[in-house]
């Protein structure tokens, strides 16, 4: 297997960076930055039982930021030549508008940075053919798991990013990312309507995920959902124990917690966590990690958007709120090192804190037995994304596959809606923790405007007490 | 239109080509603390190409204007045509004979007006937020956007479409505290021009909608009558018209697929696009295929009346395109409303509550993408509100999720405001009641 461990290449010359910064920090202004991108996508989509297109994307261009006391300056352009760096520089300049004036020389440093993450056959490498071949395996599967599967749209993605930072305390960087997705979204019609079952998976890894990804068995999954919930009842209306499957309930925790353990929100007193570290904010038996260095995850970078490299940062040690989340300005205001959370969806967007992969850590009860401990409540299989409000705490997250709790037992599947609870309260509400443990499915999480790629993963947990959004009494 | 048509004439016999040309223009200016926190002045372009040849489809975009990367974008779109499986209703718009309104979506004192003063908009509205209310402790953001957006769409079949549209927003997030307790209110006000917007009002209705959850609790669970405010009402007629989508019909994925004639709403309630409303912030001449837009009913009276189609779902339905393409630089056009509305009715929205003995003013939702299934209708969200009791406004109330199926919610529309208001999305927000929802809290 050819593994491309090289690190990587500059996409942008060391002098003309330079240049660009000096330009930058030409009004006096503190700190100046260029982030260099280039990339590019393709998409399949197969959908009503045909291959309805494929699309091929190109992005590339630069985003100027430069600081000066408290105000930040970006400007972005797509021009690429010194020319363009400059009069984008001057703009973030002149909108940052620091006080002094004067000159001050940039050099950078030695390329440097840990090197990107291995890609064994790189996308671009593959022929169209081949991906296109997928999808219509995957339609073929869905469609023959049952009668009722009336509509499936499955959708092949790669991503092949370059960035390149540069800043002027001197840093000079760059990262490769790699990215594949596949999805699969079936349509499942009975006498009481229609139900839709979705299923998808995604690496920052190249086309080897499919040695390893059966794309029919995941076609089959997700026509499964669907027709299961043919037979669903209505969810039911009210607080009850709620259990959430091994990889479910990440998105849990990214919207319990997650975003109100954001340095930028936490500064502004827009989180109900401001101000509590070295706190008990959680059942002892949560240990909370995000990590952008996990291998192969959806989430995972060499570097985050700033240049610093990715690494694994411990948020919640066994119920102790141990740190927050950093990018390098709010780093700078406290007088640290950022964490590695410095993320933006592209070059036309300023970097902010974000989250990677968040996950929970392992504890040493049985899965079954925690279903087996629970009188009456609901299993969450699947979950479908959240959202929260991190001032006040509250927040919503989707159940996409789910069952009532009965006596211990699985009972009948449940049709889909939302759960919503206040974070602090859930965090401390969590009562048992399994020893299984799965990545979720691959995520974007949207903040102002912006989407960046996260990963999650749980093992199957308990929370005591959530409110179920549901109709039924 | 320049690059466009130097484009649309490289096509080749036998193919049809299609380009569209996006140039945007951003300013935003946050404001924190009375410090400018971060100011954007960001210029973006982007070429999408659509080919089209042997009922196939092939499409590539490229964020630049770059000779290179559209030749490589043209190149890339009839290479992945190359893939796709021969549909007989392929192909790029044909001009129907249908004239653009002339709408009046650009202003030139936009593009003018100093950036300082964008700026100063920002910290005033910050300003004015925080002193509302002794309660107002600080602000998440405050902030003022604009863009100022050209378009261009070109096609082998003699389209010709050129549009530009200005907007500006400003938003205001508040944080309400007292006794611990803390509590958020959005606030904003947008236009096509800077002289459009009333930073007094933003400033005011995120420092009210702050205060007023202070003291909030978690309701019981029940099913009460609720009043959606005009801020959610637009958020739930979007998903509304999400449904009616030719495209979502034909592929067997809209809950009102085989319903056309029939009764899907309450009797008062007559739905309409019209993207030719110079009123609605997503107004707009023509469509992401450069055919005019037009006013469609999609429900008159309670009855399912139209889908909206693109020249591709119209082709396949037998009916000629409602002016419905929806598309970025980035993607092929879809089918789908642009600017929602419901006729409004005669009462305000303090009248309505008056008349209900017991139920919820609705203010905030979240989670309409998790809880909402557009396909099977089930509706679930979050949701922060004001309890009403004998026709008066009670306690604030968090914490609870209200739910339905989205069948059932228009059927059960008992009454529709006269505050018709449009708001950064597509589709108008005015107060509506619904007869029955389900709340779940303690």
């Amino acid at each position: 297997m050819h593994v491309d461990n090289d690190a990587a290449p500059l996409m942008l010359a060391p002098d003309v960076l330079a240049e660009t910064l000096t330009s930058a920090m030409g009004t006096g202004a503190e700190f100046a930055e260029v982030f260099v991108e280039d990339r590019r996508s393709i998409s399949a989509l197969f959908d009503d039982g045909r291959v309805e297109e494929l699309t091929s994307g190109r992005d590339r261009g630069a985003g100027l930021r430069v600081v000066a006391g408290d105000t930040t300056g970006f400007a972005h352009t797509a021009d690429l030549s010194p020319l363009g760096l400059r009069s984008a520089a001057e703009a973030a300049a002149a909108a940052a508008r620091g006080g002094g004036g004067g000159v001050r020389q940039v050099s950078l440093d030695q390329h440097t940075g840990p090197a990107p993450g291995p890609v064994g056959i790189m996308p671009g490498d593959v022929p169209k053919a081949r991906k296109v071949a997928l999808l219509e395996r995957a339609d073929a599967a869905a469609r023959g798991s049952d009668g009722a599967i009336t509509q499936v749209a499955v959708r092949y993605a790669d991503s092949h990013r370059r960035i390149q930072v540069a800043n002027s305390d001197g840093l000079l960087t760059g990262d490769r990312q790699v990215r594949t997705l596949f999805s699969v979204f079936c349509v499942a019609s009975g006498d009481m309507g229609m139900q839709t079952g979705r299923e998808s998976v995604g690496h920052t890894l190249g086309f080897e995920v499919f040695d390893e990804v059966d794309v029919e068995d995941l076609a089959r999954r997700a026509a499964g959902r669907a027709l299961l919930k043919l037979e669903a009842v209505p969810a039911p209306s009210g607080e009850m124990p709620v259990v959430i499957g091994p990889g479910g309930g990440g998105v849990l925790f990214h919207e319990a917690c997650g975003h109100g353990l954001e340095a930028d929100l936490v500064a502004k007193s827009a989180s109900v966590f401001a101000g509590r570290r070295g706190e008990v904010v959680a059942a002892p038996i949560v240990t909370l990690v995000d990590d952008g260095t996990m291998p192969g995850e959806w989430g995972r970078c060499a570097i985050d958007d700033e240049g610093r490299p990715a690494q694994r940062n411990v948020l919640i040690d066994e119920g102790v709120l141990t740190d927050y989340m950093w990018d390098h300005l709010r780093a700078c205001r406290e007088g640290r090192a950022s964490s590695g959370n410095g993320r933006r969806q592209g070059y036309r967007h300023l970097p902010m804190v974000r989250m990677t992969n968040t996950y929970l850590g392992v504890g040493d009860a049985d899965p079954d037995e925690i279903i087996a401990d629970t009188a009456h409540g609901v299993y969450v299989a699947q979950l479908g994304g959240g959202q929260v409000n991190t001032a006040t705490g509250d927040f919503v997250f989707g159940m996409t596959e789910a069952y009532m709790i009965e006596d211990g037992r699985l009972t009948n599947p449940i049709r889909d809606g939302n759960l919503i609870g206040n974070g602090p309260q859930t965090l401390l509400d969590i009562d048992v923790i399994a020893g299984d443990f799965a990545m979720g499915s691959p995520g974007t999480c949207g903040k102002d405007g912006q989407g960046v790629p996260v990963g999650d993963g749980t093992p199957t947990l308990r929370v005591a007490r959530l409110t179920v959004g549901g109709t039924a009494a | 239109m320049d690059l466009a048509e130097r484009v649309v004439g490289l096509a080749v016999a036998g193919e049809q080509l299609e380009v569209v040309v996006v140039h945007e223009r951003e300013t935003e200016a946050r404001a924190y603390e009375g410090e400018v926190e971060s100011l954007t002045v960001a210029e973006s372009r982007g070429v999408g190409v659509r080919v089209v040849s042997g009922n196939r489809q092939g499409f590539a975009y490229t964020g630049t204007l770059d000779r290179d990367a559209v030749d490589e974008a043209l190149a890339e779109a009839r290479d992945n045509m190359s893939f796709a499986t021969p549909d007989e209703h392929c192909g790029v718009a044909e001009p129907d004979g249908v004239d653009a309104a002339d709408l009046d979506l650009y202003r030139v004192s936009l593009a003018d007006h100093p950036t300082d003063e964008k700026v100063a908009m920002a910290l005033e509205l910050e300003r004015l937020t925080l002193s509302v209310d002794d309660r107002i402790t600080g602000i998440e953001s405050a902030e003022y956007s604009d863009s100022i957006s050209e378009k261009a769409v070109a096609t082998t079949t003699g389209i010709r479409a050129a549009s530009r549209e200005t907007g500006c927003f400003l938003s205001a997030y508040a944080l309400a505290g007292q006794d611990g307790e803390t509590q958020t209110g959005f606030g904003f006000s947008l236009g096509r021009e800077p002289g459009d917007l009333d930073i007094e009002i933003a400033a005011r209705e995120a420092a009210e909608r702050a205060t007023r959850m202070l003291g909030s609790v978690k309701p019981p669970s029940g099913r009460l009558t609720v009043v959606l405010d005009p801020w959610v009402s637009a958020q739930f007629l979007g998903i509304v018209g999400g449904t009616l989508s030719g495209e979502m019909v034909q592929k067997g994925r809209s809950l009102f697929a085989d319903r056309l004639g029939d009764d899907v709403a309450a009797p008062g309630v007559t739905l309409i696009d019209d993207p030719t409303d110079v009123c609605a912030f997503t107004a707009s001449a023509t469509d992401g295929e450069g055919l005019a837009t037009r006013r469609n009913v999609l429900i008159a009276g309670g009855r399912l009346d139209r889908f909206v189609h693109n020249s591709q779902t119209a082709r396949r339905a037998g009916t000629v395109s409602t002016g419905s393409a929806v598309r970025g630089y980035s993607s092929t056009p879809g089918a789908g409303v642009r600017a929602v509305s419901v006729v409004p009715g005669a009462l305000s929205q303090a009248d309505l509550v008056a008349g209900i003995d017991d139920g919820i003013l609705i203010q905030g939702v979240s989670g309409l993408h998790s809880g909402v299934n557009p396909v099977s209708g089930d509706f679930s969200t979050g949701a922060e509100g004001i309890r009403i009791r004998g026709g008066e406004m009670a306690e604030p109330v968090r914490e609870f999720t209200i739910a339905s199926t989205i069948q059932r919610m228009l059927l059960d529309i008992e009454a529709i405001g006269c505050d018709l208001q449009w708001l950064p999305m597509k589709a108008a927000g005015v107060t509506l009641v619904i007869g029955e929802l389900t709340i779940s809290g303690t």
